[in-house]
């Protein structure tokens, strides 16, 4: 599924739902996405994803919970609040990347 | 009309409410052998399952204070070096082969022992003591990582495990 609608913009996305182009993803988008999977957007929250869009064009993939923390400098207890269960590939589908690739 | 269709939203499994436990026995204290359980059980914390790391016997040197941090990798009749058997038990050979394999642990950025557990235990881990080894090695509280819960008996191991998927490591 290459091409799929958000909130009536057309998206890149892949089967699962993740975004797959990088420039596609707005502010606005993320907040859509995290309604999605039931996270209410705060600016801790776009903390977070700012750091993980900021981080994946040097880093060239996206940043594992363990980057989010030591070089975001977000605490892993804060990351686990903010996107429960799941962080690290929630962090991701709201920030309009692909899924960490890293173990660990 | 456009023809596109709405954009699936991923499953993250919240809707089934995950009862998905995950007790990890950590029986060995070698450098090699520590990393499996840790890496399991953090990835498995990132995934929302319980976890609980069981540390017993030599698996002691993982949360004991005096040794976490020196975790040794021995070459000794370990066919994976591919390095001739007779020279590993060489002077040295020891330090030398640990002190590679933490370069190439730290060069993936993975992290040391300690704070792996710092880690895992941050994430909603839980680190558990055997009775049985503390009391053979005259280990208390004090000679463990503070973050270890209690050393536990292994009825009690029983007990906490119900229901949990084993990993005897």
């Amino acid at each position: 599924m290459p091409l799929a609608t958000i909130d009536s913009r057309e998206i890149h996305v892949d089967d699962e739902g993740f975004l797959t182009v990088y420039e596609e993803w707005t502010p606005g988008l993320a907040k859509i996405l995290a309604a999605n999977i039931g996270i209410e957007l705060t600016d801790e929250h776009l903390a977070v994803i700012t750091f993980l869009r900021d981080d994946y064009p040097e880093q060239g993939q996206t940043a594992t919970l363990r980057r989010v923390t030591n070089a975001g400098g977000f605490p892993t207890k804060q990351l686990f609040q903010l996107f429960p269960k799941k962080p690290a590939k929630k962090m991701a589908y709201v920030a309009g990347l692909p899924k960490p690739v890293g173990c660990v | 009309m456009s023809a596109v269709m709405e954009a699936p939203i991923p499953s993250f499994g919240d809707e089934a409410p995950t009862d998905r436990k995950l007790a990890i026995i950590c029986s060995k204290g070698s450098l090699d052998m520590a990393y499996p359980g840790l890496v399991l059980a953090n990835a498995a914390l990132s995934e929302g399952v319980e976890v609980h790391l069981f540390f017993t016997f030599w698996g002691f040197d993982i949360i004991n204070i005096k040794t976490m941090a020196h975790l040794q990798f021995s070459p000794v009749g370990n066919p994976a070096t591919h390095m001739p058997t007779a020279l590993m038990g060489l002077p040295g050979m020891q330090a030398f082969a640990t002190h590679m394999m933490r370069k190439q642990i730290e060069g993936i950025d993975v992290p040391d022992v300690p704070e792996f557990l710092e880690l895992i235990t941050d994430a909603g881990g839980h680190l558990w003591a055997c009775r049985m080894s503390a009391d053979m090695m005259h280990v208390t509280e004090e000679d463990l990582y503070d973050r270890v819960e209690g050393i536990i008996n292994a009825a009690d191991f029983i007990e906490l495990s119900d229901g949990a998927q084993i990993i005897f490591i």
